[in-house]
């Protein structure tokens, strides 16, 4: 499913990068560093209410198509300029965790 | 490949903010050297989950990478207080970091198992006092 279209199903916040052309094929949900960093795939959604430059480190490496701050939060100061200069696609929603995985759930079934 | 590349690093002790830097940059020279994206995510777990136990544990360390035609090798090496109970530390879920690393999102107790999970060997000398070095091999397909 296309990012774009995701973002206007859940009225996301771009916080940073360019969605355009992005897919995304799968979505891991949790807070946890290490547990993150093994099983988030490729191309995957990471939902997290983490915030510092360490979710963006693991975001690179993990080649996550893009991070969902949950509650609104968004990115440290540092954390945003080390989205920026390694393109990380960040997004932020006012919904929980569960909701926003509740929503990404039936809008991806909606598409299907 | 017909020659082994090494690259070195120094990595910081106790700066949260830097910590990956390591591994993002190995991540970036393995694609270059376009390894697979199977043995260059599993070279950059194991390598990160090093990274930050000697950043949070050790005051930080030198982390060597080697590639050549079978393996990339990492050696991750420390001068911190050691690692009391190896058994106990590779177990899922057991960690000694301290409140304040928790509240980063570190501490998961994932470290070492899953250095040991996405590695192909993994080989830990440690003594109390003197420091840890960890070597890990990650085969090339």
């Amino acid at each position: 499913m296309k990012l774009t279209d995701l973002k206007e199903s859940l009225n996301l916040k771009l916080i940073n990068g360019n969605i355009e052309d992005i897919d995304f094929d799968g979505v891991y949900a949790g807070d946890f560093l290490s547990r993150a960093m093994s099983h988030v795939s490729s191309g995957n959604l990471w939902v997290t209410i983490m915030t510092n430059t360490n979710v963006i480190a693991v975001a690179s490496l993990s080649d996550c198509a893009a991070v969902i701050l949950a509650e609104g939060m968004s990115l440290m100061p540092d954390a945003l300029k080390a989205a920026e200069d390694n393109d990380i696609i960040v997004l932020s929603s006012e919904d929980t965790v569960y909701d926003i995985c509740v929503k990404i759930y039936k809008t991806l079934n909606e598409n299907e | 490949m017909s020659e082994a590349v090494n690259f070195h690093f120094d990595v910081d002790g106790e700066n949260f903010s830097s910590a990956g830097a390591a591994s993002a940059n190995v991540k970036k020279k393995l694609r270059q050297l376009g390894l697979s994206p199977e043995v260059i995510r599993k070279v950059s777990i194991a390598m990160y989950e090093g990274e930050i136990n000697m950043v949070i544990h050790a005051n930080g360390g030198t982390a060597d990478v080697n590639v050549d035609d079978d393996y990339v090798t990492i050696i991750l090496a420390d001068t911190g207080p050691g690692i009391p109970n190896i058994e106990l530390a590779m177990q899922e879920g057991y960690s000694t970091a301290r409140d304040n690393i928790r509240a980063l999102g570190f501490g998961a107790g994932m470290g070492l198992p899953n250095m040991k999970k996405y590695s192909d060997e993994m080989d830990v000398q440690t003594e109390i006092g003197v420091g840890t070095t960890i070597t890990m091999k990650v085969k090339i397909d």
